[in-house]
């Protein structure tokens, strides 16, 4: 009974971002997805023809553009999460004053958190699918390892999702937004996205490794490129976590912040 | 206090809000100090007082999203601590400041709005439209917010926290910054509602509005109650019935006072007129005469709530 209310709350959140989807939204939408898929395109594709193959820890040999491909899939479900939850979530709580009336109706914070999350979720998920459908037309992976990855996608969004979301109760104001810029590029070059982990030092190694878009990647790209030398328990494991906290941070953080 | 209107509607006697002894502090600043208040089914009570006196922490606390601090309190014959969804689910709220969504249209306000309180899509459609005719917004439905003239936005504030067929309606300064066309169509809105029997409970610091909506009313000033009761007993009590305002041409009103010392129950000086609270206002006037006093203007009027309320709470500003 309760789980089936605070679903429906968490819905209502949801729901009111679809009735507030206007024309200008799907622009933004459209280069969230052209980003990494003009860095395939660049990187992938131009740099990987002076690169060549790619032998990875498992021993297998990948083509280039097959090793960045579902890097950039785990980023763009980054980014995709990632905008909704930090600048258009900020942008609710603290300008528009949204949550605000929210709150004065049966909507608790937790369940905000939720239907911005599963909101969030949909949005990445968009560009996820997208992007691989475009992997299976540029022969980069099969049909039915995209269907299996889809998941793990999902599952990044979800996991990016509740981590902006709460940093977002952390912002003081727009020019902290910076800061997260700059880290979520950070995370896009170092995360195993365009070189494999095991070519970094011991100790950087270590740092890459604790990224969480590098569990992303190493999840996903096991998935799409059929090889066994990740750990996609572990990732699963950490992504789940980081969705958790996440989350949990967030709603605590909300109640804080506007039932004061 | 035993309410007709409560036996009526078969419910225990319990009033609909009931505060003891109740506190809201910020860190070291108390907001609330410590209030009992009790609110009975079909009432409309008011919440008065000047700037920072606690009426909207008050009404917070009451409207189930801030915690209180100390003392008792119950909505509805609930906790607010345990069931803030159940309570706020017969609750409607119209803030100080609105805080409608930009990105929505005028009738998405109230739809949107009402999926949250898990009202069904047609029902809220429907209700919707009942709304926007309520409050004279048909004709602005597919608008967006933001161009609305501010008696608009309050309009749909006002529509958006009836969208729930509320039990009881918590107005925050439901007319302040509105022009008088504004503020006398809200106001006739507000008296049907009460008609209806639904509960007002609100804050103002327009002692007009008081008169005109409230049945009862408590002053807070500094966190605390410092009067209670209908706004003709409130007058009764700190009042006199009728106020005598005279201006005289010297530059200094303060040498009239000791001259018209004696006459009715008090004489207050201000910078550019004296009054004196007198019970019968010509008779007044002629003991004025009689000192052969002659004011350049003279002002009988009856006394007011806002003689009450500046009386209570000084007339010093407080902000």
């Amino acid at each position: 009974m309760l789980a089936i209310a605070v679903g429906r709350r968490a819905l209502s959140v949801s729901e009111r971002n679809v009735a507030a989807l206007k024309s200008a939204y799907w622009l933004v939408l459209l280069s969230g997805f052209l980003e990494p898929l003009l860095y395939l395109l660049s990187i992938g594709i131009g740099v990987g023809a002076l690169v060549g193959d790619l032998t990875l820890p498992g021993g297998e040999v990948v083509a280039y553009a097959a090793f960045v491909a579902p890097a950039m899939l785990a980023s763009s479900a980054m980014s995709g999460a990632l905008s909704e939850t930090t600048f258009n979530f900020f942008g609710k709580m603290k300008y528009m004053k949204l949550y605000d009336g929210v709150l004065a109706t049966p909507v608790q914070p937790f369940e905000i958190a939720l239907g911005e999350l599963a909101w969030a979720m949909v949005r990445g998920s968009l560009y996820s699918a997208a992007f691989l459908v475009v992997m299976v037309t540029m022969d980069l992976t099969t049909g039915l390892r995209a269907l299996a990855a889809f998941p793990a996608t999902v599952l990044t969004g979800f996991a990016f999702g509740a981590l902006g979301m709460t940093l977002s109760t952390f912002m003081r104001g727009w020019q902290d937004f910076d800061v997260v810029g700059s880290a979520q590029f950070a995370l896009f070059l170092f995360s195993g996205t365009f070189v494999p982990a095991e070519s970094y030092p011991a100790v950087l190694r270590w740092v890459v490794e604790l990224s969480p878009l590098y569990r992303a990647v190493d999840l996903i790209r096991g998935i799409t490129t059929g090889t066994s030398g990740g750990h996609p328990w572990l990732d699963l494991a950490y992504l789940v976590a980081v969705l958790a906290l996440g989350l949990w941070v967030a709603a605590r953080r909300m109640g804080k912040l506007l039932a004061k | 206090m035993s309410d007709p209107g409560a036996r009526v509607r078969g419910v225990a006697t319990e009033p609909l809000i009931h505060a003891r002894g109740l506190v809201k502090r910020f860190g070291s600043f108390t907001a609330v100090d410590g209030i009992d208040v009790d609110v009975q089914p079909g009432e409309a009570f008011g919440f008065l007082g000047p700037n920072g006196a606690g009426k909207s922490s008050t009404m917070r606390m009451v409207g189930c999203v801030s915690p209180p601090t100390g003392g008792t309190l119950r909505i509805l014959g609930m906790d607010p601590r345990r069931d803030g969804p159940a309570i706020r689910g017969r609750l409607g709220v119209c803030p100080q400041l609105d805080n409608l969504d930009p990105e929505l249209t005028v009738r998405e306000n109230l739809t949107t709005y009402a999926r949250y309180f898990g009202i069904p899509r047609k029902v809220a459609r429907q209700r919707a439209d009942e709304l926007l005719d309520f409050v004279q917004l048909t004709e602005r439905a597919g608008s967006k917010v933001e161009p609305l003239s501010g008696g608009m936005k309050r309009r749909l504030t006002i529509a958006r926290a009836l969208v729930n067929e509320p039990e009881i309606v918590l107005l925050d300064e439901p007319t302040t910054g509105l022009d008088p066309q504004a503020r006398h169509l809200v106001w006739e809105r507000l008296f049907r509602l009460k008609q209806q029997g639904v509960t007002l409970v609100l804050t103002t610091h327009y002692m007009d509005e008081a008169e005109q909506l409230c049945d009862r009313l408590v002053v807070m000033d500094a966190g605390k109650i410092v009067a209670e009761g209908s706004p003709r007993e409130l007058i009764e009590r700190y009042s006199t019935r009728e106020v005598v305002e005279l201006r005289f041409t010297a530059e200094s009103q303060e040498g009239f006072a000791d001259k018209l010392a004696g006459i009715g129950e008090r004489v207050e000086v201000l910078p550019d007129r004296i009054l004196l609270y007198v019970e019968d206002g010509d008779a007044a006037l002629a003991a004025v005469h009689e000192r052969a006093l002659t004011p350049a203007s003279v002002l009988e009027r009856r006394s007011s709530l806002e003689d009450v309320f500046l009386h209570l709470t000084g007339r010093t500003l407080v902000d």
